[in-house]
């Protein structure tokens, strides 16, 4: 067991370390001059005056060390937990806005990866084998899975706020409010969470019931249902008996996907303008902002690592096979 | 009379038409029996063995019945056919490696099987059961991956046989299994049946060798008929078909050198059973055929308890 589990965190420290580099890599790499970008807003004309404030910028983020120290730096900064001064939104730190964007981010992402998934595999299950509702899961979660996030997002913004009028296209919350614990406020948020969780929701839901349906299928035909059947046992235990096996590798498809959804949640905040993570990346590219783009990255990335390592510790406890594996047994 | 089957008839519906993969087979069997079932691959033994307990999605009851102590068994109703599952018939099948479901705790998945069948486990029985077939009680807290297959193997003739039906089908059993392993296997056969677990058993296999010690009676199919029934002994020792005849003549024999005597085999392969040839079935492959077998062959009782379908016996 513990073998298992060195073995895991140190394949996730490496993932780590190797997102880490890239990701203070590929800011650097990006054309253009985030100084220069500042200085030009700060509007200052006098050729003395841009030069004392270049070289404080420079100064102040550290561009004027050599490369190699710079990343120390990174590390050693990333260690304390700082991930820096904003350049975009000078001089509020990194953390802050972050901090401030998590939580519209999870609360997308969280509730429509667990109810698409705890959904689209009941519903899947259900409909694996039975003739008029698989004619219709069948190509309708195709459709649904196959639908680029952002598309339907647009078309639900477009049907539902444009058209119907019934939910609002845009923010995380109207522009009249303030943010409070406010019923008022509650309801207004929720109001403009439902079309970006519904586009996310669709989407995945329709990849999870597939997927489920197929995997009910191949476990329905296997020895241990025939097996079941001849003894007689009830369709309800042996449905039972296949959920609880086909969920196995739907588990491991959770793992993969977190990652898509995780991009996927980016831009449906974009289209639909949510405070969430996304806008910030969008918003960091978009004003050359280092220090905000690493920080969103590296918020996302521990996430998805995270969330992997809880996906290996659950599928040790529901499968024993795996346990078995740990044993050093080639299972 | 425990078991009488007559003129069953189950055919595979496929696309090119329907596979007549029993054509009209009879036989009776006592309380107690042992019956083995012979023949090649696709002669119809184990289709005969799962229309008497479950038929699958592709499997047409078209003709015939089944009486199980004295009543009808309604094998082509699937919901029907429930009640006798388990209850009175039993199957060992023939991938017993694989048939329990892998995430459950042996124990626990035979709690449910037989909760979801209205019996309470009696623990101790169950204890009894897999001491008898010389596994450990421990196997209950196990999962089956951490069984060996002639375990694994046990473990399911010990489920299989829990609530002692009249009928055990015993399908292939021991065609995975090394030679020592059979033997134990064979035994355990033996002793549900003497202990009284199990009344009557269908035990099929290709192996005649392995079937004259094992059952009482032995029949042998051939392309979905009957083509020879009688006691073990007398079907190995005075074989009457002639296809008893090579297939008796194609089994190896201890302390013959066969550089010196070629092993003789069956040239030839079984006939299609989507348009099965009139008259004999084995005609084509037949030394003895003559003109009369153009007509399908009846099957006669030739002596007690000895029935062959063959002109020539």
């Amino acid at each position: 067991m513990r073998q298992y589990f060195g073995r895991k965190l140190f394949i996730y420290g490496l993932t780590f370390v190797a997102a880490v580099t890239v990701n203070w890599v590929i800011p650097r790499f990006m054309p253009g001059d985030p100084v220069a970008s500042m200085l030009a807003r700060a509007r200052v004309s006098q050729p003395e005056a841009v030069e004392a404030m270049r070289v404080y910028y420079t100064n102040l983020f550290g561009f004027d060390e050599p490369i190699w120290q710079q990343y120390l730096n990174f590390w050693g900064a990333l260690f304390r937990g700082d991930f820096g001064i904003s350049i975009y939104v000078f001089p509020v730190p990194v953390t802050d806005l972050i901090m401030g964007a998590v939580p519209y981010t999870l609360g997308l992402m969280i509730p429509a990866v667990l109810l698409s998934y705890w959904v689209g595999n009941r519903f899947g299950a259900f409909a694996a084998r039975r003739k008029l509702l698989d004619n219709t899961v069948l190509p309708v979660g195709y459709v649904l899975t196959a639908t680029p996030y952002m598309w339907l997002a647009v078309l639900l913004a477009w049907g539902f706020g444009v058209v119907a009028g019934w939910f609002p296209i845009a923010g995380g919350y109207s522009f009249s409010l303030t943010p409070s614990w406010s019923w008022t406020f509650f309801v207004d948020l929720l109001h403009h969470w439902a079309l970006p969780f519904l586009s996310l929701f669709l989407v995945a839901l329709g990849g999870w019931a597939i997927g489920m349906r197929n995997m009910i299928i191949y476990e329905l035909e296997s020895d241990y249902s025939n097996y079941l059947a001849a003894l007689g046992a009830p369709a309800k235990l042996i449905r039972r008996y296949a959920y609880r096996n086909a969920i196995l590798p739907q588990i491991t498809g959770l793992a993969l996907q977190l990652g898509v959804l995780v991009a996927g949640a980016l831009v449906t905040e974009i289209v639909f303008s949510y405070p969430g993570i996304g806008s910030l990346i969008l918003k960091a590219i978009q004003n050359q902002d280092f220090f905000l783009l690493q920080g969103s990255f590296m918020f996302i990335v521990i996430g998805v690592l995270v969330a992997n390592f809880i996906i290996d510790i659950v599928y040790v406890l529901i499968d024993p096979r795996t346990r078995t594996g740990m044993a050093g047994a080639q299972a | 009379m425990s078991l009488r089957v007559s003129e069953l008839r189950v055919h595979y519906k496929t696309l090119r038409g329907d596979v007549k993969a029993l054509d009209g087979v009879s036989f009776t069997m006592d309380d107690g029996e042992i019956l083995g079932l012979a023949g090649e691959s696709g002669c119809g033994k184990t289709t005969l063995g799962k229309s008497l307990i479950r038929m699958d999605g592709r499997m047409r009851h078209v003709g015939g019945t089944v009486e199980l102590d004295g009543r009808e068994l309604p094998i082509g109703d699937d919901r029907a056919m429930n009640d006798y599952r388990f209850h009175e018939i039993s199957l060992i099948p023939q991938y017993s490696m694989s048939a329990m479901n892998p995430t459950r705790r042996i124990g626990r998945m035979v709690t449910e099987l037989l909760r979801s069948r209205g019996v309470t486990l009696d623990r101790k029985e169950l204890e009894s059961r897999i001491g008898m077939v010389g596994l450990p009680r421990e196997v209950l807290d196990r999962y089956p991956i951490e069984l060996s297959g002639g375990q694994k193997q046990r473990m399911v003739m010990v489920i299989s046989t829990l609530l002692d039906p009249a009928l055990l089908i015993a399908d292939e059993i021991t065609s995975a299994l090394d030679v020592s392993t059979q033997k134990a296997v064979a035994k355990a056969l033996l002793g549900f049946r003497d202990g009284g677990y199990v009344k009557s058993m269908i035990f099929i296999t290709h192996d005649l060798a392995l079937t004259s010690h094992i059952a009482d009676t032995v029949m042998v199919m051939y392309a979905g008929k009957l083509a020879e029934k009688a006691p073990s002994e007398k079907l190995i020792k005075a074989p009457k078909h002639p296809y008893t005849k090579l297939l008796i003549n194609s089994l190896p024999e201890i302390g013959v050198r066969y550089e010196e005597r070629k092993l003789a085999g069956i040239p030839g392969s079984p006939p299609s059973l989507l348009n099965p040839p009139q008259g004999c079935r084995f005609r084509d492959r037949c030394p003895l055929a003559g003109d009369e077998c153009a007509e399908e062959p009846p099957v006669n009782e030739i002596e007690p308890n000895h029935f062959v379908a063959c002109w020539k016996a």
